[in-house]
């Protein structure tokens, strides 16, 4: 599914190498998990791969079934399967949370030369979606993400995922800023989305949300690089001994 | 103080183009007095403090220049809505588009039929010639001088559907001076709708007297022809606890000055005055200019102004609050901002407040700024196209200044407009 070889990433402004010739394969419909310490390069990777300006890709290559999408728009990368939920949920006033669903929905459908979804048939997947997640009508309603709580931004980002249902899904730190109850219904509903066609990488510092979200793999990013690969063991690991360990054992 | 040279030239060569139409004896001695208001004040020039970031050249100019007509291939705004029509073609009234000018609480006549006796005597240009002070508007003056047409409309009670006043251009050098005088009496209220280009050149008057407990609503979609010019000025003054509602939709035209001066007279009045404008083009050129005169005890105005300019547009605001010695416990609100879609386009902001009361609450605020650039990359990571992103961002922001338009049917008709231009635009 998505395939990532030798991948160097530098900031635009600064001359600062972030990552430094990263490998990792997700076949399809597998879960994997990547930890790693703070400024490790976890979030640069998410952007990296859905197309936010700031970052320049100095060497490698990012496959998402056999085609490279790092010199694509984020808007196509989009319809082309890739989603990232967003550690920091952006917020836009004046523009409705229905509207915008819709928006993103047919404009998928479009590139994807789809048929758009009527209004009334949207409507309905819209709702029953969001009652799984307990997304009210009132949220649907309200501008995006505007005076939502985290737990309730989180939500959203899920329901972003469960309308636009991509194959390959990026969580960055969905679990931060959440309390446990809103951990597990996160979680629930990304489990309901856990699907044959469907991978997911999902990106975190604790092990906590990989209790609610059970990892196929588990790597452990340090220092622009994939450092340690395994199972869901690895992360109980981190839990227990921290990073210190591992990086020693690795340098 | 004599007026420069220039200005008298300039003054004289407009003057000598126009002749002063016949009437009744009120209408001819008000149109005599305008004149001789202009004639003292001179047309506008660029010197002048007041138009410092628009250039009335050509407003002023003996003839105006051409205006090719434009077909967006779309219907009227407002002609979904049920309202009773008065049409003027190049600023001729034209009887056979418009309706019969009769309707329950409503009397209207056109100003070119104005009878020998009407209520409109006491306000035709009055209203105009308070709004001179402090500022001298001369292009309102010489409408109310010159203007060869318009309509007096007297409301009487509450008024449930609108009258909706359309502007047909189809002459290429037309040059519309049009002046309506609205008297709301005590208890009436009315929803009036403007919409349409005129002309190549529309110079637009109208006076609004909002009695006590009357209550004027105003919606106005100036027309996208993309060369017409216009200047036009509302002027109002408000009795207690009245209402005075107004916003304006403006989307192409190479010039617009927009003036509206609201004088609050009367206890506990409302004025909010709105603007949304979508400028393109480095020849695109719209300015509001509003004067707010508190002179009663706990009024409220609200100004709510904004500009989306690109490819080199330029949009301009002047506001400003008067609060006058003794308007205690005035509410005072003003915003403009501008969303600058590219380097070249400009916005120029002139807001302004003075205050002789002490006991009341008055803020203001202006920005410029870029497009939100997290905001549209959230959008395109979900596989909206850059130009569609952009749009959503354009009318979430100018949704603020359109949220002003109070009934729900014009709000979502002037919405619907601006997405339509939007997207045929992208297309």
């Amino acid at each position: 599914m998505l395939e990532i070889k030798n991948l160097q990433v530098k900031l635009e402004e600064e001359d600062k190498q972030i990552i430094k010739g990263l490998d990792l394969t997700v076949e399809t419909g597998k879960v994997h998990a990547i930890m790693g310490p703070n400024g490790s390069g976890k979030s640069t990777l998410s952007y990296v791969l859905s197309g936010k300006d700031g970052y320049e890709v100095t060497g490698g290559e990012a496959l998402l079934d056999g085609e490279d999408i790092l010199d694509m728009e984020p808007e196509e990368r989009a319809a082309a399967g890739l989603f990232l939920a967003f550690q920091y949920p952006v917020e836009i006033p004046g523009v409705g949370n229905m509207t915008f669903l819709r928006t993103a929905v047919n404009a998928q459908r479009k590139a994807r030369g789809e048929e758009e979804m009527s209004s009334t048939e949207f409507l309905k997947v819209v709702r029953e979606r969001a009652k799984t997640l307990k997304i009210d009508a009132d949220m649907l309603k309200r501008p995006v993400n505007v005076g939502f709580s985290g737990g309730e931004k989180k939500r959203n980002e899920i329901l972003q995922m469960a309308m636009l249902e991509p194959k390959m899904c990026i969580l960055d730190e969905t679990d931060s800023g959440l309390d446990v109850d809103a951990m597990k219904l996160v979680a629930e509903g990304v489990n309901a989305l856990r699907a044959e066609g469907r991978s997911f990488l999902v990106i975190t510092h604790y092990q906590r949300l990989l209790d609610h979200i059970k990892p196929d793999v588990v790597h452990i990013l340090a220092n622009g690089r994939i450092v340690k690969t395994g199972g869901p063991e690895l992360a109980l690991e981190v839990e227990k001994n921290g990073y210190a360990d591992i990086l020693a054992e690795v340098a | 103080m004599a007026l420069p040279q220039t200005k008298l030239d300039a003054t004289d060569a407009r003057l000598s183009a126009l002749s002063l139409p016949a009437g009744p004896a009120w209408l001819v001695e008000a149109r005599e007095t305008a004149l001789a208001r202009v004639q003292a004040m001179g047309l506008p020039s660029r010197r002048d403090e007041y138009w410092k970031y628009t250039r009335p050249d050509t407003l002023v100019q003996a003839d105006p220049v051409p205006a090719a007509l434009f077909d967006g291939g779309e219907a009227p705004v407002f002609d979904g809505i049920d309202a009773l029509q008065i049409v003027f073609v190049d600023g001729v009234f034209d009887a056979d588009a418009s309706d019969d000018l009769t309707g329950e609480g409503l009397e209207i006549t056109r100003l070119a039929d104005a009878p020998d006796i009407h209520w409109a005597k006491d306000l035709y240009g009055q209203l105009e010639t308070n709004g001179q002070k402090p500022v001298e508007r001369p292009l309102a003056a010489l409408n109310s001088a010159f203007a060869t047409d318009g309509v007096l409309i007297r409301v009487t009670a509450p008024v449930s559907r609108p009258v909706n006043l359309s502007y047909v251009h189809r002459n290429e050098t037309s040059d519309a001076i049009l002046h309506h005088v609205v008297k709301l009496e005590e208890g009436a209220a009315l929803t009036l709708l403007e919409n349409g280009p005129a002309a190549a050149r529309f110079n637009k008057v109208m006076e609004v007297e909002v009695a006590d407990n009357a209550s004027f609503n105003h919606v106005r979609a100036q027309g996208r022809d993309h060369e017409r010019r216009a200047a036009t000025h509302i002027f109002t003054r408000l009795g207690t606890e009245s209402a005075f509602k107004s916003f304006t939709l403006t989307a192409n035209g190479v010039m617009t000055r927009n003036e509206c001066v609201i004088e609050l007279t009367g206890d506990d009045a409302i004025a909010h005055v709105a603007g949304a404008c979508m400028g393109d083009g480095k020849d695109f050129h719209h300015d509001d200019t509003v004067f707010i005169t508190h002179d009663a005890l706990r009024c409220e105005s609200r100004q709510v102004f904004k500009k989306v300019l690109r490819n080199g547009a330029t949009g301009v605001f002047q506001g400003k609050i008067l609060v006058k010695e003794g308007a205690q416990k005035t509410d005072g609100y003003q915003i403009s901002q501008s969303m600058l879609l590219d380097d070249d386009s400009q916005f120029l902001a002139k807001p302004e407040l003075e205050i002789y009361a002490d006991d009341v609450a008055c803020s203001h605020g202006s920005t410029t700024g870029a497009i939100d650039e997290t905001a549209l990359f959230y959008l395109k990571s979900r596989g909206v196209p850059t130009d569609q992103a952009t749009d959503l961002l354009v009318l979430a922001f100018l949704a603020e200044a359109v949220e002003e338009i109070e009934a729900e049917e014009l709000r979502d008709e002037i919405t619907a407009r601006l997405q339509g231009w939007l997207e045929r635009r992208r297309a």
